[in-house]
């Protein structure tokens, strides 16, 4: 198997995409889930301000979700750009 | 490479798979027994008079926690002693590929399904009368645990029996591995998420016993939409093993199927975890604040749609991989 510089370049990149976005999906993941956890036990103790606490647990999962975006952003990079 | 026979690496990949696949494939199921036996030993000191319907829930428990090393025990021993019949480097990667998946596949069920055994032994010591509503709710919810590794020795014994000699080595073998990868990886976090759901719903029923439908409903949706990511792991690792790649020589071809299965992997574990997170903070405020159940259910399902994002993005560029570039 002859392998060539410019191969050897493309391959790396392709694994990369793959470990960029598969381990910057970890932490958003369980980031998110945290605070979906955190509004449930919120809502139960004060049911009243269900509405509050959904627009919080939303803003707080957004932000939490911006890793997420990069390594995505990273991985398209790496696959059509680089 | 060493003067080594196709022959010869056939059995190294099975062996290796083997020892893979046993030996990831017991870490989760101890540590899940172990801890069902941490809060069985609690529960008797709070309440010694039943120690003997502890004891027999815990190994209920148990017995259920330890099925997914079992399934790596039996793939475990098909790798070593299979006749493997007409070899060739495609098998070796198929069977590497199997003994990857397995392993890593047990890991998640195995720690997740202790959960909910732990909490029952818990709630026993609490609420010895409703024992037999506290048993059916811990075995329904540790069965669901077990999905993601029956999805992983699903992958895993396809990719023992299924012949793709007639298929080009170069780049097929890279898919098959990766097919190994992305449903297994992905099961860690389904199965260890399901398992949360599941243990905050045997602490609820002993808490409210007669909020025990409720409880079992959230669970469930919880558990269903906790299993998301592994079953993307597994619809990529299909799409792995049934397309056909064009024979190439170069590498990046490998690599991108190889990192296609990885991405999906990895990409699954965070928000499988996530998932199960908000499914256990839902489920254990249905118990305590069951007229609010329906609130509680949809704020954990709009919680766990967005934590799913990151698992379908990771989903995408898998796809991207595979059939753009």
């Amino acid at each position: 198997m002859a392998i060539e510089g410019a191969d050897i370049v493309k391959a790396a990149a392709f694994l990369g995409a793959g470990i960029s976005m598969g381990l910057g999906a970890i932490g958003p993941g369980v980031g998110e889930g945290m605070v979906a956890a955190k509004a449930c036990e919120a809502i139960g103790k004060n049911p009243k301000e269900a509405g509050l606490l959904t627009r919080t647990m939303l803003v707080g999962q957004a932000v939490s979700e911006s890793t997420g975006i990069y390594s995505l952003v990273i991985a398209l990079l790496l696959l059509f750009v680089v | 490479m060493m003067d080594l026979d196709v022959q010869a690496w056939v059995k190294v990949a099975a062996f290796a798979g083997g020892g893979i696949a046993m030996g990831l494939g017991a870490v989760g199921a101890a540590i899940g027994e172990g801890y069902t036996a941490a809060q069985a030993n609690l529960a008797v000191s709070r309440n010694p008079k039943i120690s003997g319907d502890i004891f027999k829930n815990m190994l209920v428990g148990q017995a259920v926690a330890e099925s997914a090393s079992i399934f790596a025990l039996v793939v475990a021993i098909l790798l070593l002693f299979l006749d493997t019949g007409n070899p060739n480097m495609l098998k070796a990667a198929a069977l590497f590929g199997a003994g990857v998946s397995m392993g890593f596949g047990a890991i998640g069920s195995g720690v997740g399904s202790g959960f909910p055994g732990g909490q029952a032994c818990l709630g026993l010591s609490r609420q010895p009368a409703v024992s037999s509503k506290l048993t059916t709710n811990m075995l329904i919810g540790s069965a669901v645990c077990q999905t993601p590794a029956i999805f992983s020795m699903v992958v895993a014994l396809m990719l023992l029996f299924m012949d793709f000699s007639n298929a080009p080595l170069h780049p097929t073998w890279a898919a098959l591995v990766g097919a190994g990868l992305s449903t297994g990886l992905a099961a860690i976090g389904s199965g260890y998420g399901g398992g949360m759901a599941a243990g905050a719903s045997a602490e609820g029923v002993a808490r409210q016993p007669e909020a025990v439908g409720n409880i079992t409903t959230v669970m469930l949706v919880g558990q269903a939409v906790a299993q998301t990511p592994s079953i993307f792991g597994l619809l990529v690792s299909f799409i792995l093993m049934f397309k056909t790649f064009p024979e190439s020589m170069q590498l990046q071809a490998a690599m991108a199927l190889l990192s296609a299965g990885l991405c999906t992997g990895l990409g699954g574990i965070g928000p499988g975890v996530g998932n199960g997170m908000a499914a256990e903070g839902a489920v254990r405020w249905v118990a305590r604040n069951v007229t609010h159940a329906a609130d509680l259910m949809r704020t954990m399902l709009v919680g766990q749609a967005v934590s799913q994002s990151t698992a379908i993005y990771a989903m995408v560029v898998s796809l991207v991989l595979i059939f753009v570039l």
